[in-house]
């Protein structure tokens, strides 16, 4: 059932983006690295949840995107808007999301962000740039680009990002989106984290061209392909494409070539690809890339291994703090309807 | 006081919203450089620019997405769609999207949005380019429905829609258009609230509830039972389709004793079906004889003139259910 050329396929760096060495200090990495290992173990920490039974319906988790993320909100200022996929957690706590409020969230309690309404699939926290995760695939993306022409209106220098998967690329709206977010020179940035599944399909069993940063050059757009498991790559392709939106230059499209090392949700069977595939891929996830990094940069294990320690600490306490969090008053079944 | 048509009722308040409102936009098809296809949004881009008048590409999800995602930061997009038909082509957007972001983010986002078109029969469009389709979002809560019938309610709603936190759609009626009414002067502020019925003929016989183009059937239907049977019936014009004015229903109905719900759309699962339903539940009392409903038969709208005349519940259709209520 696997794709021999996705066996073989390894993430690449092909285009525009320079080398990853030295884009970021080590003090800028470490906080960096702290993060993604807090997102890490927040999800880890869900999917033993789902697994227990404690989280209902459809939970994506982003093991193995942990470096577009973090990547992205070291790159953008607080105040621009992001949207972004269901597969959205990991954007939301790079943005500083509190992970009590978050697996709160998951879980239904009182103390999510949404009251327990919205769930794994909708993150989100306006005050955080957060304009929401979406459950339907590529919806979200127009909604960025409308955030993107609120700021032109308004003659602010605000950027707006939205982040997809592969499998939304074939979204009709997706394509509505680019040609007029580039007719209009919109300060949006599309970010494609490429998994290269398109939920349980591998991309190359539906897709009609092998590299999906192409499609937006038929529009006119600027788009480039880069290693999106390392963390400075990310850092500077969204830098760089940041800066042009700023400047008026209109979009970016980035596709940042990852991995899901988890299934596509809690409770995937994972028929479609085979367990030596999952192994050789954790030599090029973007976790290990950057422990590795920080060991060659002269990181004593012993500081990486204090960090770590920090995490584990800070996510069992919002795990317990979640579990025993009380569940909503049932009168919010039917407050926020309507705003009055 | 001044007679003028209700596209020019529109036109006004969508002007005097944007010289009030900085936030306020327009966006759709040919809305800017033609001024619209039925002329609604004429002389708007002159004015405000196209910042602020936004010709977009045949892209309706698109667009309306990105309307959506103007309005949840803070601006307040008026979206024209040139045939009502063609929210379904956006339809995830509208109903997944613009209905369900405050209730799904537990209140953090909101969506304050209009939008407006001309929907209906009467113009031999056929079938894509005639529905009416108020009863189809009246299955989503999350977004207001409103209808207006003459010059006056379409301005004083419009400009309530537009100040409104939440989506709400506007429907005009094509064979409305071109129909006049009084208007106060140019820059006398008011405005018609949402979710407030309007009775439009007093009548002590029997009442009809209905919106948009079926209330001006339904009045002059009354006037013919009125000079022809001696029959007295009262017109209520809902205006809103969401939220109902049922109040102003059962008041009416606690004087005629009979009720029928009449609208263009089809009467099979409709709006008209709902406020019969309201009525056995919540006042059932009040009925001397079982309420009725009046909509079109379940067909798609055909071009032919007399095929379309015939599926169309207009004033013959009224005026016979009328006195088939009163034998």
């Amino acid at each position: 059932m696997t794709e021999p050329s996705l066996k073989a396929s390894v993430p690449s760096a092909k285009a525009a983006v320079a080398e990853p060495t030295a884009v970021l200090s080590t003090e800028q990495l470490l906080p960096m690295y702290r993060m993604m290992f807090l997102i890490r173990r927040v999800e880890e920490s869900l999917l033993e949840l789902a697994e227990s039974g404690k989280i209902g319906g459809a939970m994506h988790t982003a093991i193995g995107h942990e470096a577009a993320a973090v990547g992205m909100a070291a790159a953008l200022r607080k105040e621009d808007y992001l949207t972004c996929t269901y597969r959205g957690h990991h954007h939301s706590l790079a943005r500083g999301m509190d992970p009590k409020r978050a697996i709160c969230e998951v879980l239904g309690k009182a103390p999510g962000f949404a009251k327990g309404k919205g769930g794994s699939m909708h993150f989100v926290d306006p005050s955080l740039g957060l304009m929401g995760a979406n459950g339907i695939v590529g919806a979200q993306v127009p909604h960025a680009a409308g955030m993107a022409l609120a700021s032109k209106i308004r003659g602010e220098d605000r950027i707006a990002i939205t982040f997809f998967g592969d499998g939304a690329m074939f979204q009709g709206v997706m394509h509505e989106t680019f040609n007029m977010a580039q007719k209009w020179k919109l300060p949006v940035i599309f970010y494609c984290e490429n998994n290269r599944y398109s939920e349980m399909t591998p991309i190359s069993r539906t897709s009609s061209v092998s590299e999906l940063y192409l499609f937006v050059r038929a529009y006119g757009m600027e788009s480039m392909q880069i290693d999106g498991n390392d963390v400075e790559i990310v850092y500077d392709a969204v830098s760089k494409a940041a800066a042009r939106a700023r400047a008026g230059e209109g979009p970016t499209f980035i596709e940042g070539i990852t991995y899901r090392l988890a299934g596509h949700m809690a409770g995937d069977l994972e028929t479609y690809r085979t367990p030596e595939e999952i192994e050789m891929q954790r030599a090029y996830e973007p976790l290990a890339r950057l422990h590795q990094k920080l060991l060659d940069r002269g990181v004593a294990e012993e500081e990486l291994n204090k960090i770590r320690a920090e995490v584990e600490e800070e996510v069992q306490e919002a795990v317990d703090y979640a579990l025993e969090a009380p569940w909503p008053d049932i009168a919010e079944a039917y407050t926020d309807v309507y705003k009055v | 006081m001044r007679k003028t048509t209700f596209i020019q009722a529109i036109n006004e308040a969508l002007r005097e919203e944007m010289r009030r409102d900085e936030r306020v936009f327009l966006i759709g098809e040919d809305i800017g450089y033609y001024g619209g296809l039925f002329r609604v949004t004429r002389n708007l881009l002159e004015e405000f620019g196209d910042r602020r008048v936004i010709d977009t590409p045949i892209s309706e999800q698109g667009f309306m997405g990105m309307a959506i995602g103007a309005a949840m930061v803070g601006l307040r997009p008026i979206v024209e769609l040139m045939y009502m038909d063609f929210y379904l082509v956006c339809a995830d957007q509208i109903f997944n999207q613009a209905a369900k972001m405050h209730y799904m983010t537990g209140g953090l986002l909101h969506v304050p949005m209009v939008i407006r078109g001309q929907q209906g029969g009467g113009k031999r469009y056929g079938s894509q380019h005639s529905s009416c389709v108020e009863s189809n979002f009246a299955q989503f809560p999350g977004i207001k429905v409103v209808a207006p019938a003459t010059p006056y309610d379409a301005k004083g709603l419009l400009i309530s829609a537009i100040r409104d936190d939440n989506p709400v759609l506007f429907l005009e009626h094509k064979m409305l258009y071109f129909t006049r009414g009084d208007l106060p002067d140019e820059g006398v502020e008011y405005t018609v609230p949402i979710g407030k019925a309007d009775i439009k003929r007093e009548g002590k016989d029997l009442t009809i509830a209905t919106f948009s183009y079926t209330l001006l059937q339904a009045l002059e239907a009354a006037e013919e039972l009125k000079a022809e049977y001696g029959i007295d019936v009262e017109v209520v014009d809902l205006r809103s389709v969401t939220p109902l004015d049922m109040e102003t229903v059962y008041t009416s109905v606690a004087k005629t004793g009979r009720l029928l719900a009449v609208h263009e759309s089809q009467a099979n699962a409709g709006i008209g079906a709902e406020i019969v339903a309201r009525i056995y539940e919540e006042a059932p009392d009040l009925l001397k004889a079982p309420a009725r409903r009046l909509g079109m038969a379940p067909a798609p709208i055909p071009v032919s003139k007399v095929l379309e005349e015939e599926l169309l519940p207009w004033k013959n259709d009224i005026k016979a259910t009328v006195l088939s209520m009163l034998k």
